[in-house]
């Protein structure tokens, strides 16, 4: 925590020292606020051949490339798939977050790889880097073993194209 | 952190709802959910409780249109607002591009709003952000109850508590009836969308 | 932070009485603990903690998880829903130290337990399942 965090609340005066203060906690406050970014034409391309060539080739019914706040980078499905994929990106970041949490709770960095087992359908989570995720939905034409080892290849590659 | 698809031109954008405990985060998205119906192509995601508080957040993906050739879709979520839900309501601001802070006009939930606000920004400053920096409405909500004859905060009360140091825009809303939910809601889009601009040429 | 404003109206619609409590506890304490286990968490789908027990020397932020466990629960359950299966299999999380299980006790009760490397995942497996059904039977004659 900010040990020179500014109370929003305790000034009595409205207003007036405002920007002063804005300034004095420059130092305190990471300036870039906002880290976004911007993927190219050309890289995003590439990442979507790597879903499309290691994961819906081998079975798997859909795959997003999520980032950890929810947003969908990439995304690919073997055409037969109608899932509410923006509901899933942001259900599955948050499971992620909460998981992680937990795991810090307890004492763990983190904990291994996360995976739902379903009847019919499958959703498996593995963390690319720092700010992405790779959710991988699949049934039962595609055995968890060659997921995982197909899984960790992608993840290689989109790594080879791309760090933020 | 917005995200820029280059190829699809296509911008996504991460707004969140604070703000106290039934206070109408919920209400505002389900207003904005029947408003726009035949916009928003996918069910709106609510995680609550048997009692019908929020649990974890509501998410609802809203394609707003064009701006600056893009295709933006901007995501709609609220945090849980009780107080013990903290851990969780940390989780949910992660990556937000703007924010929307619903404060709740009765005179008896005067405290809870502000310290509301205080655990907001105690909760961006995890994530290295500044109130004072990141797009920020704020709405009292619940102006219908006057006729109720529920006694409510002056809007110029809720400004001095909440609005004094932040000077961001303000609405004065009812959330139940749809006043002012919709301006709220472009004005935040608007101010996030401006933020982003230095990144969408 | 937090506890200085005071918001605990929670939408509870059921009941336990002391005795059911030391009943459920005497349960947790009995077949987990007793087997290994660090610590035991009964939880409803709201987060609250109803019952715990464990071995004395765990100082885990419990309230904290148990909010983040039926958060996440209810997370995996409409994630679920999405792609069209009825429930996902249970969840089960490893670390280098601490694993955490969870096990849904029936529509309103998840139970949590962490455990380390003295319990191997079959034995808690088999103790959960005993601990859930007895849970279970103090419920029924709340019911």
């Amino acid at each position: 925590m900010n040990k020179n965090r500014r109370s929003l609340l305790s000034s009595p005066e409205p207003g007036s020292e405002g920007e002063e203060e804005d300034k004095q906690l420059g130092s305190n406050y990471d300036d870039i606020t906002f880290t976004d970014y911007t993927l190219g034409q050309e890289e995003l391309e590439k990442i979507e051949n790597v879903l499309e060539d290691d994961l819906i080739r081998s079975g798997v019914h859909s795959v997003l490339l999520i980032d950890m706040a929810g947003n969908i980078i990439a995304q690919r499905d073997n055409g037969a798939c109608d899932h509410d994929l923006y509901s899933l990106a942001a259900l599955a970041s948050a499971n992620f977050a909460a998981v992680d949490t937990m795991a810090k709770i307890v004492g763990e960095e983190e904990f291994s790889l996360l995976f739902h087992k379903g009847e019919n359908e499958n959703i498996h989570f593995s963390k690319v880097n720092v700010e992405f995720l790779l959710i991988t939905i699949f049934g039962k034409k595609v055995s968890l073993g060659l997921l995982r080892l197909k899984v960790a290849e992608a993840v290689d590659k989109i790594n080879g194209v791309w760090k933020p | 952190m917005a995200f820029v698809n280059m190829k699809s031109k296509e911008v996504q954008a991460k707004i969140v709802y604070y703000g106290p405990g039934r206070g109408g985060k919920t209400t505002n998205l389900e207003f904005i959910y029947s408003k726009f119906r035949e916009r928003i192509k996918s069910d709106m995601v609510s995680i609550k409780t048997h009692g019908d508080r929020t649990l974890f957040f509501d998410f609802l993906p809203f394609d707003i249109g064009k701006i600056m050739g893009y295709d933006v879709k901007i995501q709609l979520y609220t945090v849980p607002g009780q107080v013990k839900y903290d851990a969780t309501r940390r989780l949910v601001l992660k990556g937000v591009d703007g924010m929307v802070f619903v404060a709740d006009s009765q005179v008896e939930q005067r405290k809870k709003n502000v310290l509301s606000l205080k655990n907001l920004q105690e909760n961006l400053a995890m994530y290295k952000k500044s109130i004072f920096k990141v797009p920020l409405v704020l709405q009292y909500n619940k102006r219908d109850l006057k006729k109720e004859g529920i006694p409510l905060l002056p809007t110029e009360t809720l400004e001095k508590d909440l609005n004094s140091q932040l000077k961001v825009p303000s609405f004065a809303a009812s959330a139940v009836s749809g006043e002012n939910v919709v301006p709220t809601m472009k004005k935040i889009i608007s101010l996030t969308m401006a933020s982003l601009q230095n990144v969408l040429k | 932070m937090g506890s200085n404003y005071d918001d605990n109206i929670t939408f509870m619609d059921y009941t336990l009485d002391q005795e059911q409590l030391e009943h459920i506890e005497s349960v947790l304490g009995e077949d987990l603990i007793k087997s290994g286990v660090h610590c035991v968490l009964l939880i409803d789908m709201a987060g609250n903690i109803i019952a715990k027990c464990d071995n004395g020397r765990c100082q885990h932020d419990l309230y904290s998880l148990a909010a983040l466990a039926s958060a996440n629960f209810a997370a995996v359950d409409t994630m679920a829903k999405i792609v069209g299966e009825a429930e996902f299999s249970l969840l089960f999380h490893k670390g280098e130290n601490e694993n955490i299980h969870f096990n849904k006790v029936n529509e309103e009760f998840l139970l949590i337990t962490i455990f380390g490397k003295e319990v191997s995942l079959g034995l808690l497996r088999l103790k959960v399942a005993e601990a859930v059904e007895k849970v279970n039977s103090v419920f029924m004659q709340a019911a």
